[in-house]
């Protein structure tokens, strides 16, 4: 995996999200749709433009993830066959479309490329749905936090993107992280903590 | 259910990100079966994590991926389809939450004990996956004191049933006690009954003193 300087990416990225900001809501909704006509009609053209936006950028993570390109070709088609087989569970008051689709190659990356379990990840995703509590939730408040996560990512300073970034892309532990950053593991953990305390204090308006 | 103990911040980021091993993943997933606010809590983190992946640049799938892809559901047929929303895990008993249930079967009192001290009994969970950490179940008769400790390194502790009650307050059905390996603590259980705990605990790599060395036999770790 190339090494590259301390959050160029993510700069790139907190970029890219707030020019898009607008555009890119519509896009959520736009894929939003998309999932309800592969549930609802079994269209496959609109799992084409799931599978041609999301197939890429799915394998491309894998590959940051550590794994060579033939596995991520490999484990990208298991995760957008899950998204075919079973979009009757995606619920959009839950999340974005890519929130989901994200959920999926997790769990494909745990399963396959850490071998271990994301069966305690799918019996809460059970609970969740068995629930569908009245919680007063609904898409569009899905859509309202997604677009203020997506604010509080890219108004986050370049160390702290950069833990979320090995994180959830790079899929480095906690402590290879503090490895490849030479900083102690405590310094890891504060910066994930400011992290999502900037996740939390944007959210609050909604509650 | 009132739950006043929560997951770490970080803690959350590293269950959504797939960070954790087999074993805190079921303890927090069992907290988050429990609990709404680290539901959405998760559920929120995972969002960040969606945005983070649609930013990577597109890796190139080569001619035909599409249609090869359908060629391989097509052989498979839809067999492997949710055409129904699937089915709730099957009820288990209060305070044993379906991501345990699946590890220990559907009843806390028919899993098997052994008395590891006085007052204080164990069940050892063996995971598929083998992992640095251990999963048990412990049980600790009401009233009693767990000497002041500190941990050989993450540990997590997740209250069935029962409570008990430290430095950092109460801790009842529900509540997690998310502690890194700098935190000492010295738990009481309260009068009214024994107090069952789910706990995920990183192998300790190095021992501190003579109290761990001390506590060792009681948690058989
Ligand atoms: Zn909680």
């Amino acid at each position: 995996m190339p090494d590259k300087k301390p959050g160029t990416q993510m700069a790139g990225a907190a970029a890219s999200l707030a020019i898009d900001r607008r555009g890119g809501i519509n896009l959520a909704a736009y894929h939003r749709d998309l999932l309800a006509r592969m549930a609802d009609g079994r269209d496959r053209d609109a799992f084409r433009e799931i599978f041609e936006y999301y197939g890429p950028r799915v394998k491309s993570w894998l590959v940051k993830s550590g794994s060579d390109s033939a596995l991520a070709d490999d484990l990208m088609q298991d995760v957008m066959m899950t998204v075919w087989r079973k979009v009757d569970l995606y619920n959009p008051k839950y999340g974005a479309a890519s929130t989901w689709i994200f959920t999926i190659a997790r769990n494909a990356r745990i399963d396959r490329l850490r071998r271990s379990s994301s069966q305690p990840y799918l019996d809460v995703e059970t609970i969740e749905l068995a629930s569908d509590e009245a919680d007063g939730e609904d898409e569009t408040f899905a859509n309202q936090r997604a677009e203020l996560v997506a604010e509080a990512l890219a108004e986050l300073p370049d160390e702290q993107k950069q833990v979320m970034e090995l994180a959830f892309m790079e899929d480095l532990a906690q402590s290879e992280i503090a490895e490849k950053l030479s900083v102690p593991l405590g310094t890891v953990k504060s910066r994930m903590r400011l992290a999502y305390g900037k996740l939390r204090s944007k959210l609050e308006v909604l509650q | 259910m009132t739950i006043a103990h929560h997951l770490d911040d970080a803690t959350v980021l590293r269950y959504a990100a797939g960070d954790l091993d087999e074993a805190f993943a079921i303890v927090v997933s069992s907290h988050v079966a429990m609990c709404d606010q680290c539901r959405k809590a998760v559920r929120d983190a995972e969002t960040a994590g969606g945005l983070l992946m649609e930013d990577v640049s597109p890796a190139p799938l080569g001619e035909g991926a599409f249609e090869r892809m359908m060629e391989r559901i097509e052989t498979v047929g839809e067999e492997g389809s949710i055409r129904a929303k699937a089915k709730p895990p099957a009820p288990a008993q209060p305070g044993l939450p379906a991501p345990l249930a699946r590890y220990i079967g559907s009843s806390l009192e028919d899993v098997k004990w052994r008395t590891v001290a006085p007052g204080v009994r164990k069940c050892d969970i063996s995971l598929p996956t083998k992992t640095g950490s251990s999963l048990f179940l412990l049980q600790i008769n009401s009233g009693m004191s767990i000497p002041e400790h500190g941990h050989g390194g993450d540990e997590m502790t997740l209250v069935l049933k029962g409570a008990y009650r430290d430095e950092f307050g109460r801790f009842g059905a529900g509540d997690i006690a998310d502690l890194d390996e700098h935190i000492e603590h010295q738990p009481h259980v309260e009068p009214d009954g024994p107090c069952t705990c789910l706990v995920a605990a990183q192998t300790p790599t190095r021992f501190r003193g003579l109290l761990m060395r001390l506590l060792q036999p009681v948690f058989g770790i």
